[in-house]
C-alpha cells in the first residue's frame, strides 16, 4: 500500500509497503510506556509531598480526599489514553474500540501503581527519605492505604489496574453517555473543591440551610449528597437533547432586529450581574474577584503590547509601579516629600500622564529591538523600577523600602469605597473600559497598524506605517492600562511598597494572555480567572502555585497552544503552522488554487 | 519638473561597491525596467530610493523633494511604493486587510475616534474598505470575492504576488517599484502579469519601473530598458537597442574570445 508523498519528494524507488498495521488500540508496548510515565508522575507527586499534604482536603467525606483523587487520576487517565484508537491512516480501514482494547488499559494502570509500590517498598530500604523529606511513614500509610504493607501494596496495585481498566473502557461507551459521565464526576469534584464558594454562593442567594446538608461539618461532600448530586447531573445530562447547534449560531441565524434586541438584554442582565455579584459572593469572594479584575486591567494592557503589535515585554511591571506610586504619592497625607493630598478622581489624569511618559521612556530606547532583545531589555526596566522606588536617591519622594503609607479610600459621592464589595465596583468600571477599547482598536486603523508591525516591521515601514509612532502608541496604551490597575491596586491596599512590583508581577501577566489566548479578550479574561483566581479558591494548591503554573503551561503548549479561548485568527497561525511542521512542506500547499496556476 | 532622479548615487557594503555613481531618470508615466546579472545591484538601488538603506552619497529627487534621509514610511507617503523580489505580505492578516493597512499613511483617524466611534472614524473605515475592494477587483476573479476574508498565507504563489502589488497600489504612490514582478510563475501567469503591468499605467496611471529577469515581460512592456551590472549602468534605451548591445551581452554571457 502506497503512502501519499508531498509533492515535492522526489519519488522512491521501491513503494512504501505496509506489511502490518495494528488493527485495535491495543499494543502492549505503547501500553507499558504510557504506564511507565504514569507510574514516574505517581511517583512524582507523593515524593514532592502532593499527595499527603492534599489528604487534608476531603473531597467526600469521609471517603475520599484530595491527595486520593490526585493519586487515583492519574491511572484513570493514562488508562484512556491508552485505550484511544491508532491514528487513522489514509487508505487503511477505520479502527474500531472492540472490548480486548481494554487491555491497554490495565497493562498501563498496573505498570503505573507497581512503579509507585515499587517506591513504597525502596523507601525503607534505600532510606530515600534523607533525599525526599516528603516520603514519610504517613504517605506510606496513605499508599497502602493503611492495610499494612503487603496486602496494602497488593491493593494499590489492584486499584490502579482497576482504574486503568475503568478509563479504557470509558471508550467502549456511546458518545452520549461517556460525555454525560464524565462531566456529571467533574461537576461534582469541583463542586467538592470549590467548597467555599458554593457555601458563599449558597449564603448570598439565601439558601444556608442548603450547606448544611451538602457538606459536613469536617469539611467534604456528604455521602448521601454526592449520590444526589451526581443522580442529578447524570439524569439531565441524559434527558436534554441537545440541538447539536452552539449558541453563536443560533444567533447568527436571528433577524437584525431582534439581534440587537437579544445583545441589549444581554447587556442588561450583565449589569444586573455585576451589581449585585459583590453582594452575593461577599467579602472573601469579592476579594479574588477584585485581585482577578486587577490582572485582567493589566491583561488587557499587555495584550495590547504584546498580543496586537506583538512587542514581548517582560518588565510590564514597571507602568504598574508607575500607577501605583503616582496615586500613593498625590493622595496619601504621609507622603514624604510631595503630599498634594488629592482626590482619587483628581489623582488619575496625573496617572494617565506619567503612565504614558514611562511608555515612552521605555519604548524610546527599545525602539529598534525586536524578539528576544527587547524581552531582555524590558526585563531590565521592569527591574529598574523596582530598584528606583526603593533607592535612597528617590527616597525623599517615594520613602525608600518603607514605601507610601496611610493612602485613603476612593470617594464617590458621600461615601467611600474600602470594602472588597465596594472596590469591585470601580474595577469592574476599568476592565469594562479596558475591554471596549481594546476591542474597538483591534479593528481600526491602527490596530491594523499593529498588526502589520506584528507580521513584518520593515514591510510594514514600507507601506507608510510609521514604526516609531505605531510602536510608542502601543507602549504607551499599555502602560495606561497597567498606570489604572496600579492606581486602583494602591487604592486596595492602602500602601505602596517597592518590593510589591517584583518579576513575577509581569510573568504572571504574561502566562495570564499566553495561557487565554493571545489577541482575544474573552481568552485574557478566562485566563486571569484561572491564572489568579483558581489558585485563591483552592488554598491548599497556594504551595505549589509555580508548580502548577509550570504544568499548566507545559500542558497547554503541547495541547493547546493558540490558548483557551483563542482569537480566530491566532488559532489559524499556530494550527497551520503545526501542520505545515507535520506534513513537511511551505504552508502554501495546503491550500490549493483552483484558478491561479 | 523631473519626476524622479538620481545624481552620482553611491553605496558600498564594506568593500564592494553594490551601486557605483548612478545616474538615473524617469519620466512621468514611464515604464522603466531594470535588467542585469545576478548581484548587479538592482534591488539596493530599490532599497536605496526605499529608505532601506541610506546612500554613501548623491541625490535622490522625487516630485521636488530630495528622498536621503527620509524614512521608509515618509517615502511612500511621498508616493513611492515597492513590492519585495522574496514576497512579503503581512501573512496571517486577510488579503483585504493586507490593501487596508497600506492605506495607512492616507489616513488619520486615532485612537479616540476608534474608541468613540465617531461619524468621521466610520465613513474613513468605510472609505478605506471601499477602496481595498476598488483595488482588488483590478485583478479581476483572481483576488475577488470570498478571497477578501482569507489569511494571505493561503493564497497561491502568483496571487502572493498579485496582492503584493494591490497593496503598493493601495498607498496611493504614484511611482510603483516592482521587484521581479514574474518571478516564479508559470508561461500563462508571466504573459498575465506582463498585461497588468501595462494596465497599470494606462488604466490607473502608474509610473513603474520594475527588475525583471523574464525578457518576454522586458520586451512585452518597457518603454526603456536600463541595464546595469556591478553597480553600473552598462546600457540604456528601447529593449531591441539593449538586447544587441555588446556590454549586456558580456555581463550576461562572457566576453567573447579572440
Amino acid at each position: 500500500m502506497a503512502v501519499s508523498r508531498s509533492p515535492g519528494t522526489p519519488a522512491l524507488e521501491q513503494p512504501i509497503v505496509i506489511t502490518a498495521f495494528p488493527s485495535s488500540a491495543f499494543d502492549i508496548r505503547k501500553s507499558i510506556r504510557l504506564g511507565l510515565i504514569a507510574g514516574l508522575i505517581l511517583v512524582l507527586i507523593s515524593a514532592m509531598g502532593l499527595v499527603e499534604s492534599f489528604d487534608d482536603r476531603m473531597l467526600i467525606d469521609p471517603i475520599l480526599s484530595l491527595g486520593y483523587v490526585l493519586l487515583f487520576l492519574v491511572p484513570l487517565l493514562v488508562g484512556h489514553i491508552a485505550g484511544r484508537l491508532p491514528p487513522l491512516l489514509e487508505g487503511m480501514p477505520a479502527p474500531e474500540h472492540r472490548p480486548r482494547d481494554v487491555l491497554g488499559g490495565l497493562v498501563s494502570g498496573t505498570v503505573a501503581s507497581i512503579l509507585l509500590a515499587l517506591l513504597v517498598i525502596a523507601t525503607p530500604v534505600f532510606d530515600l527519605r534523607t533525599l525526599f523529606i516528603n516520603l514519610s511513614p504517613t504517605l506510606v500509610g496513605l499508599l497502602t492505604l493503611n492495610q499494612g504493607l503487603a496486602s496494602g501494596l497488593l491493593l494499590l496495585v489492584a486499584i490502579g489496574a482497576t482504574l486503568g481498566t475503568i478509563g479504557s473502557a470509558l471508550h467502549l461507551l456511546p458518545d452520549k453517555w461517556r460525555s454525560a459521565l464524565v462531566k456529571s464526576v467533574t461537576w461534582v469534584l469541583g463542586i467538592a473543591l470549590l467548597q467555599d464558594l458554593v457555601l458563599q454562593l449558597l449564603r448570598g442567594l439565601g439558601l444556608s440551610f442548603a450547606s448544611r446538608l451538602i457538606f459536613t461539618v469536617t469539611g467534604g461532600l456528604s455521602i448521601p449528597a454526592t449520590v444526589l448530586i451526581f443522580g442529578i447531573l447524570l439524569g439531565a445530562q441524559l434527558s436534554i437533547k441537545t440541538k447539536g447547534e452552539s449558541l453563536a449560531t443560533r444567533f447568527a441565524r436571528l433577524p437584525d432586529s431582534r439581534k440587537r434586541r437579544t445583545l441589549y438584554a444581554a447587556g442588561v442582565l450583565l449589569l444586573v450581574v455585576i451589581v449585585v455579584l459583590p453582594q452575593i459572593v461577599g467579602p472573601y469572594i469579592s476579594e479574588v474577584l477584585d485581585l482577578v479584575g486587577l490582572f485582567l486591567l493589566m491583561g488587557f494592557g499587555l495584550n495590547i503590547v504584546v498580543g496586537l503589535a506583538g512587542l514581548l515585554d517582560l518588565g510590564y511591571v514597571a507602568f504598574f509601579a508607575v500607577g501605583a506610586y503616582t496615586m500613593a504619592v498625590l493622595v496619601s497625607p504621609s507622603s514624604p516629600g510631595f503630599a498634594p493630598q488629592l482626590t482619587f478622581w483628581l489623582a488619575l489624569p496625573f496617572v494617565v500622564g506619567t503612565a504614558a511618559l514611562a511608555g515612552i521612556l521605555v519604548g524610546l530606547p527599545v525602539l529598534r529591538m525586536r524578539g528576544d532583545y527587547l524581552a531582555i531589555v524590558t526585563l531590565g526596566f521592569g527591574e529598574i523600577a523596582r530598584l528606583l522606588a526603593q533607592s535612597d536617591w528617590l527616597k525623599p519622594f517615594l520613602g525608600g523600602a518603607q514605601g507610601i503609607l496611610r493612602i485613603p479610600n476612593i470617594p464617590v459621592g458621600p461615601i467611600e469605597l474600602h470594602t472588597p464589595p465596594q472596590l469591585f465596583y470601580p474595577i469592574a468600571a476599568f476592565v469594562a473600559l479596558a475591554a471596549y477599547t481594546s476591542w474597538r482598536l483591534q479593528d481600526s486603523r491602527i490596530g491594523r497598524a499593529w498588526m502589520a508591525m506584528r507580521e513584518d516591521e520593515d514591510v510594514a515601514e514600507a507601506m507608510g506605517i510609521n514604526i516609531v509612532t505605531t510602536k510608542l502608541l502601543a507602549f504607551v496604551i499599555g502602560a495606561i492600562l497597567a498606570g489604572f490597575s496600579g492606581a486602583i491596586f494602591a487604592m486596595k491596599i492602602g500602601s505602596v511598597f517597592p518590593h510589591s512590583f517584583n518579576l513575577i508581577f509581569s510573568l504572571t501577566v504574561l502566562v495570564i494572555i499566553i495561557v487565554g489566548g493571545l489577541g482575544s479578550l474573552r481568552g485574557v479574561a478566562l485566563g486571569a480567572l484561572v491564572i489568579v483566581g483558581l489558585p485563591e479558591l483552592l488554598r491548599e494548591f497556594n504551595e505549589f502555585r509555580f508548580l502548577f503554573y509550570g504544568i499548566i503551561l507545559v500542558v497547554m503548549m503541547r495541547l493547546k497552544p493558540e490558548g483557551l479561548l483563542p482569537r480566530a485568527r491566532r488559532a489559524r497561525e499556530i494550527t497551520e503552522e503545526e501542520r505545515a511542521q507535520d506534513v513537511g512542506m511551505p504552508v502554501t500547499a495546503t491550500a490549493a488554487d483552483p484558478g491561479g496556476t | 519638473m523631473i519626476f524622479f532622479e538620481t545624481k552620482a548615487l553611491q553605496k558600498s557594503f564594506g568593500g564592494l561597491t553594490a551601486i557605483n555613481s548612478l545616474d538615473f531618470h524617469l519620466e512621468e508615466g514611464e515604464i522603466v525596467s531594470i535588467i542585469g546579472p545576478n548581484g548587479a545591484g538592482k534591488t539596493t538601488f530599490f532599497n536605496l530610493i526605499t529608505g532601506f538603506y541610506p546612500p554613501d552619497h548623491g541625490e535622490i529627487l522625487f516630485d521636488g523633494h530630495d528622498l536621503v534621509g527620509l524614512r521608509p514610511s515618509k517615502i511612500t507617503s511621498l508616493g513611492i511604493a515597492r513590492t519585495f523580489q522574496t514576497v512579503r505580505l503581512f501573512a496571517n492578516m486577510t488579503v483585504l486587510e493586507n490593501v487596508m493597512v497600506a492605506q495607512h499613511s492616507r489616513t488619520k483617524s486615532g485612537i479616540v475616534g476608534a474608541v468613540l466611534q465617531l461619524r468621521s472614524f466610520r465613513e474613513e473605515e468605510q472609505r478605506i474598505r471601499d477602496r481595498a475592494k476598488d483595488i482588488l477587483s483590478f485583478f479581476g476573479s483572481r483576488l475577488a470575492g470570498y478571497r477578501h476574508d482569507q489569511p494571505a498565507k493561503s493564497l497561491s504563489y502568483a496571487n502572493r504576488r498579485r496582492l503584493e502589488i494591490a497593496r503598493a497600489m493601495a498607498t496611493e504612490a504614484s511611482l510603483l517599484l516592482l521587484d521581479e514582478p514574474s518571478a516564479g510563475m508559470n508561461p500563462r501567469e508571466t504573459k498575465e502579469i506582463t498585461e497588468l503591468i501595462g494596465k497599470l499605467r494606462d488604466e490607473r496611471g502608474f509610473t513603474i519601473l520594475f527588475i525583471e529577469h523574464d525578457m518576454r515581460v522586458v520586451r512585452g512592456v518597457s518603454d526603456r530598458v536600463v541595464a546595469m551590472d556591478f553597480g553600473i549602468k552598462i546600457a540604456e534605451g528601447p529593449y531591441s537597442e539593449v538586447a544587441q548591445d555588446e556590454n549586456v551581452i558580456e555581463a550576461y554571457l562572457g566576453r567573447k574570445e579572440t
